[in-house]
């Protein structure tokens, strides 16, 4: 009896999770894929063929002859969206590389901080995580504004005579992910500088390193796994970022997010918009892999 | 252990000057009399008053909240299950896969999670609306639960389980009497987590919604795109408060919690 009802509870406990995150997330993107394939028409849902789940097989061969490439096609004939693609992949990667600039001393000075008052600290670097992000990206507009608060500051101190034009610009978007991303980068890279063995400089230092040769080669390379864990946390989700461009970035900026967002919402066509997130889904995957690999791994070495 | 340089000091009051500079700016313009949002006009609480008669605004409301709490709650259970399966049952078919599925959409881009589910359900024939905008929320926030329930369980003494089952307990019976009030504190962290991701969240919900469905963030978006109002502002402070009050608030339970079950932990071993 103890070993059916055993076996029972632990297939559940594996099948439950399993069954929901099998058709909440990955068919999904098979049916992201299909509809790429298919073409825009003017019904609900917009698009043709529509995909008859009970058709039988033979119905489903019949409608898979209608499916084409065209969108894919389309895609790579618009140079607006090869564009979007790449302008998506250097902003993330800019931002990536200064929300590193910024997160690696503030994580460093956490990780240096006296142990009593560490705790405090890990909680306020948590703390914007948890309000909202939207809120946050909309706190930005009133500071970078042209009449803004930032501009107002530095003119009465007479640093500018002109106000800096920053919202609308790339520079602005910089700005937001750095901020909306900052305790994605900092939390891994505190974690992992936290664990570390501090006799390790120290020997270095006693050796006759000087303190940046201490940190650039010893330091620095065993917090890598939190280097590259933060930057992963932030590029990923920073290549198909929407609300940011949308609300800090110009008209002129491409971000493929915002033009997914663009094609769903105001053109409606479907079929590009399945088209353009699966390409995006492409671009990402490799970091994805990774990203994954080295989380399964700080697991089992968490064990 | 290095000191405690003037460098690292002021690199982290730089940083979190910069974190939270935006954040006590949207909130003392919130209280500003004029509807200029940059330029100071005096003390007033009207935007607040005002928030109270906009009908709209406090539906959207209740809708996100019931949205988070229905979410939330079937969350926590399907990612601690997640979590459980993920440290305990380290060989079954298709594991690799499930890790995958569970930590990718940690990263996955919001965008690109919002129109796969949509096209799921007009695929499946749902009808758009509160409950579709609920499994979206359950199917992307779960993820965040499991990981972090999953770091407690890495960290859990499993042979007072292992005792447990040696001495005639159901596997059930183990879970709910040792290892669920054990891992409670991380639970309950993660439903907190599962409730602001939810409340939170415009894209997957714009995505996912249907006609009569509008929640907060995609009422407070619609606005922003007309202009930053002192409005606005006052909504945004609200949130920001009671996310605040409700995160010191769980730290402190959490806090006390794991002090506490530490002292027992003490005393069984004292006993034995």
């Amino acid at each position: 009896m103890t070993r059916v009802a055993s076996a029972l509870f632990s297939r559940l406990v594996i099948i439950i999770p399993y069954a929901w995150l099998l058709f909440f997330f990955l068919i999904p993107f098979f049916i992201v894929f299909r509809i790429s394939l298919s073409q825009t028409a003017v019904a609900m849902p917009p698009y043709t063929p529509v995909f008859d789940l009970f058709g039988g097989l033979s119905g489903i061969l019949e409608k898979a002859r209608e499916f084409s490439f065209d969108n894919y096609v389309w895609l790579t004939e618009d140079v607006l969206y090869f564009n979007a693609y790449v302008s998506s992949v250097i902003i993330a990667a800019v931002s990536t590389v200064l929300t590193l600039l910024i997160a690696y001393p503030v994580a460093y000075g956490m990780a240096k901080a006296p142990k009593t008052i560490r705790p405090t600290l890990l909680m306020l670097v948590i703390l914007p995580f948890w309000t909202s992000f939207l809120i946050r990206v909309y706190a930005w507009i009133a500071i970078l504004k042209p009449e803004g608060l930032l501009n107002q500051f530095l003119m009465s101190i007479n640093v500018i005579d002109q106000p800096l034009i920053i919202l609308n610009t790339n520079w602005a978007i910089y700005i937001g992910i750095v901020y909306s991303y900052l305790p994605f980068m900092v939390l891994p890279i505190y974690s992992s500088l936290e664990k570390m063995d501090h006799t390790l400089t120290e020997a270095a230092l006693d050796l006759g390193c000087t303190p940046f040769t201490a940190f650039w080669r010893v330091t620095f390379p065993l917090s890598l796994a939190g280097v590259v864990a933060g930057c992963l946390l932030v590029f990923i989700p920073a290549v198909g970022e929407f609300v940011i461009p949308d609300l800090l970035g110009g008209s002129e900026t491409l971000m493929i997010g915002k033009t997914l967002w663009n094609e769903f919402n105001a053109n409606r066509d479907w079929p590009v918009s399945s088209a353009v997130a699966t390409i995006l889904l492409l671009i990402l995957v490799l970091p994805i892999v990774y990203f994954q690999n080295a989380q399964a791994k700080a697991d089992s070495e968490g064990k | 252990m290095g000191t405690w340089s003037r460098f690292n000091i002021a690199s982290i009051v730089l940083g979190f000057g910069f974190l939270y500079l935006p954040i006590v700016l949207l909130v003392i313009f919130s209280f500003n009399e004029s509807k200029l949002v940059t330029v100071w006009a005096g003390f007033s609480t009207k935007w607040y008053t005002q928030l109270w008669h906009n009908q709209a605004l406090l539906d959207a409301a209740w809708v996100t909240i019931r949205v988070a709490l229905i979410s939330a709650t079937c969350a926590t259970v399907l990612g601690t299950l997640a979590a459980l399966a993920l440290v305990r049952y380290t060989r079954f078919r298709g594991r690799m896969l499930f890790s995958g599925m569970v930590y990718a959409p940690l990263v996955m881009p919001e965008v690109i999670t919002g129109l796969s589910l949509l096209l799921l359900f007009v695929a499946i024939g749902l009808d758009r609306g509160f409950w579709t905008i609920t499994l979206a929320h359950i199917t992307f926030t779960m993820c965040f639960v499991a990981v972090v329930v999953q770091s407690r369980l890495l960290s859990f003494d499993q042979s007072i389980e292992e005792a447990a089952l040696d001495l005639g307990a159901t596997p059930v019976r183990t879970f709910f009497a040792i290892t669920l009030p054990v891992i409670a504190p991380a639970v309950f962290s993660g439903w907190v987590l599962a409730f602001t991701l939810s409340l939170d969240d415009l894209v997957i919900s714009s995505f996912t919604t249907g006609p009569g469905a509008t929640t907060l963030p995609m009422k407070i978006y619609s606005q922003v795109r007309l202009g930053v109002t002192p409005e606005i502002n006052a909504i945004c402070t609200i949130l920001i408060g009671i996310v605040a009050i409700g995160v010191v608030v769980a730290s402190i339970v959490t806090k006390q919690r794991e002090a506490q079950r530490e002292r027992d932990e003490r005393a069984a071993f004292a006993q034995s």
